[in-house]
């Protein structure tokens, strides 16, 4: 039988420093500086403010330097960190069409109004390593620009079809507007609607949003779909502030919006229409807005009477399982000591042995 | 129900006419000028006498979308936000409230506004600090704007056959 006993204050002490020494590296290498990961890293900080539902660069900057790297544990670090903050309310819903747009593309519409901005891109790159950047290199050419381009609203490539005829499903507000659940201040509960679901995914785990939004592609729980438009850019942030009775503007952030227009459906009453998903997340995430929106599309299954035949279309399966930190926390609970559990179960594994080397012993008497 | 289009997106923001409006204005320039500029366009105007009323402090606000981008508004995820409110010697009340956790930003934004409020020192503000920052932040955009246009595809059309 074992006897839990103490003592490993000073293992977890010395345990806790070399971690420290681990995370500085070669001493005889500069130590990293939170500002050139907020400044160089940036799609980095994105992962981290975006699955860590908090958007401030800084902060995940340093999350980041503390966590080695490892992006889950930058994320469990933001998170823990919002745990400390006072809630001072809920914005009013970003206008995307607004966007001060850094990229958009529709791979639906060659000649969209506004059109096609390729923006900084890792598409059409060769995939191939660069070593000039293995050394310190010179700033890009300071490139001349005209001056004369002026931001404006563009609309939504999803406003603009709906132009003609409907062709696509249209945006839908209740009228008065009704308050979203908010995952942060109620447990999710299932059925859950779709702002709760976006909530959920818009913090979910990309890697996790990403296979699921491909097992769409491969056939489960097909939807064919069109990247109806991808944008990535600034976004004012307004706050109705009670002490002024109006609302004041809190400054940018930037975000990735994916407009997914899949599947046509109608019914007797409306002519048949392209149904879409959407994606909405912080910082520059085509891969994360993407599988976002795929994944939001096929949770509408319900609401297109679609057969329940996959996961992804599952929300309880979904929705329990896209957070990147409860997965973690739960999967590596099991580090923790569980000496007891484990001798019961070594004991009944004992009794059920002696039993069968009983019943084995009387029967070989019996012959 | 209600099927959304931009006209009255357009027309729940222009919904309030006058000196809210124009103060509402100065405060978007506080909080959209990065914090460097701030700090050093209200270098041009003499700091007031005032006392802090709340902060400045950190919290969070909740940052929401919109379904589809115009549909039901959901929850996306969190933003620091530090707020400061303080009364100036003369009287008026400044508040500020900026993305981030710069406390001293939002201190400076706070009294700028509430001399703003001040009719003896409207014109003052609005020549000295907004006018500059109102400029560096729209030359900001024109170079965003103007970089990411110049990677604006422009398509050629083929003409194939005869026809």
């Amino acid at each position: 039988m074992y006897v839990a006993v103490k003592g490993g204050e000073k293992a977890i002490a010395e345990a806790h420093r070399l971690l420290a020494e681990d995370r500085r590296g070669d001493p005889d290498v500069a130590e990293i500086g939170t500002d050139q990961i907020a400044s160089q890293l940036t799609l980095a900080v994105d992962r981290a403010m975006a699955e860590g539902s908090l958007y401030d660069r800084g902060l995940a900057a340093l999350a980041i330097k503390q966590a080695r790297g490892d992006l889950i544990e930058a994320i469990f670090l933001l998170r823990a960190y919002r745990t400390t903050l006072p809630r001072f309310g809920y914005s009013a819903p970003l206008e995307t069409q607004d966007m001060l747009l850094r990229r958009r593309v529709s791979a639906v519409f060659k000649d969209l109004p506004g059109g096609q901005i390729l923006g900084p891109t890792f598409d059409y790159t060769h995939r191939l390593l660069d070593f000039d950047l293995e050394s310190p290199g010179e700033m890009p050419d300071a490139e001349s620009f005209d001056a004369d381009v002026v931001h404006g609203t563009v609309p939504r490539i999803t406003d603009l079809i709906n132009n003609e005829d409907g062709m696509i499903e249209p945006d839908v507000r209740s009228d008065p507007e009704v308050e979203p659940d908010d995952l942060t201040r109620e447990p999710l509960a299932f059925p859950a609607d779709r702002s709760l679901r976006l909530q959920a995914l818009a913090r979910g785990d990309e890697g996790f949003l990403l296979a699921l939004g491909y097992s769409t592609q491969r056939g489960y729980a097909r939807t064919h779909p069109f990247a109806g438009e991808i944008r990535f850019g600034m976004v004012e942030v307004e706050f109705f502030v009670e002490e002024l009775g109006f609302a004041v503007t809190l400054g940018r952030v930037s975000v990735t919006e994916c407009q997914m227009v899949t599947q046509f459906r109608g019914t007797p009453t409306q002519p048949a229409q392209f149904t879409r998903g959407y994606g909405l997340v912080f910082g520059q995430s085509e891969r994360k807005s993407m599988s976002m929106a795929l994944v939001d599309r096929a949770l509408r299954r319900a609401e297109f009477d679609e057969d329940l035949v996959a996961s992804a279309q599952d929300e309880e399966f979904v929705l329990s399982h896209c957070d990147n930190i409860q997965a973690t926390g739960f999967i590596e609970h099991l580090k923790l000591p569980h000496y007891v559990d484990f001798q019961a179960e070594l004991e009944l594994l004992r009794k059920i042995r002696r039993g069968q080397d009983e019943r084995n012993a009387a029967q070989e008497a019996a012959e | 129900m209600l099927i959304c289009g931009k006209a009255e997106v357009m027309a729940e923001g222009q919904a309030r006419p006058g000196i809210e409006d124009e103060r509402q204005s100065a405060m978007r320039i506080f909080s959209l000028a990065p914090a460097e500029a701030l700090r050093s366009a209200a270098q041009n105007v003499n700091k007031p006498a005032y006392e802090r009323l709340r902060g400045p402090e950190t919290g969070l606000v909740m940052l929401r979308g919109r379904t589809g981008g115009g549909g039901e508004a959901f929850n996306v995820g969190e933003a620091t936000v530090t707020r400061c409110s303080v009364r100036l010697a003369s009287g008026e009340v400044g508040h500020a409230y900026i993305l981030g956790r710069d406390g001293e930003r939002a201190e400076c934004a706070a009294w700028l506004d509430g001399l703003w409020q001040n009719p003896a020192t409207r014109a003052t503000v609005e020549d000295r600090v907004l006018a500059p920052l109102a400029a560096a932040i729209a030359a900001e955009e024109r170079t965003v704007a103007a970089k990411s246009a110049r990677t604006k595809v422009e398509f050629f059309t083929m003409v194939r056959g005869e026809d």
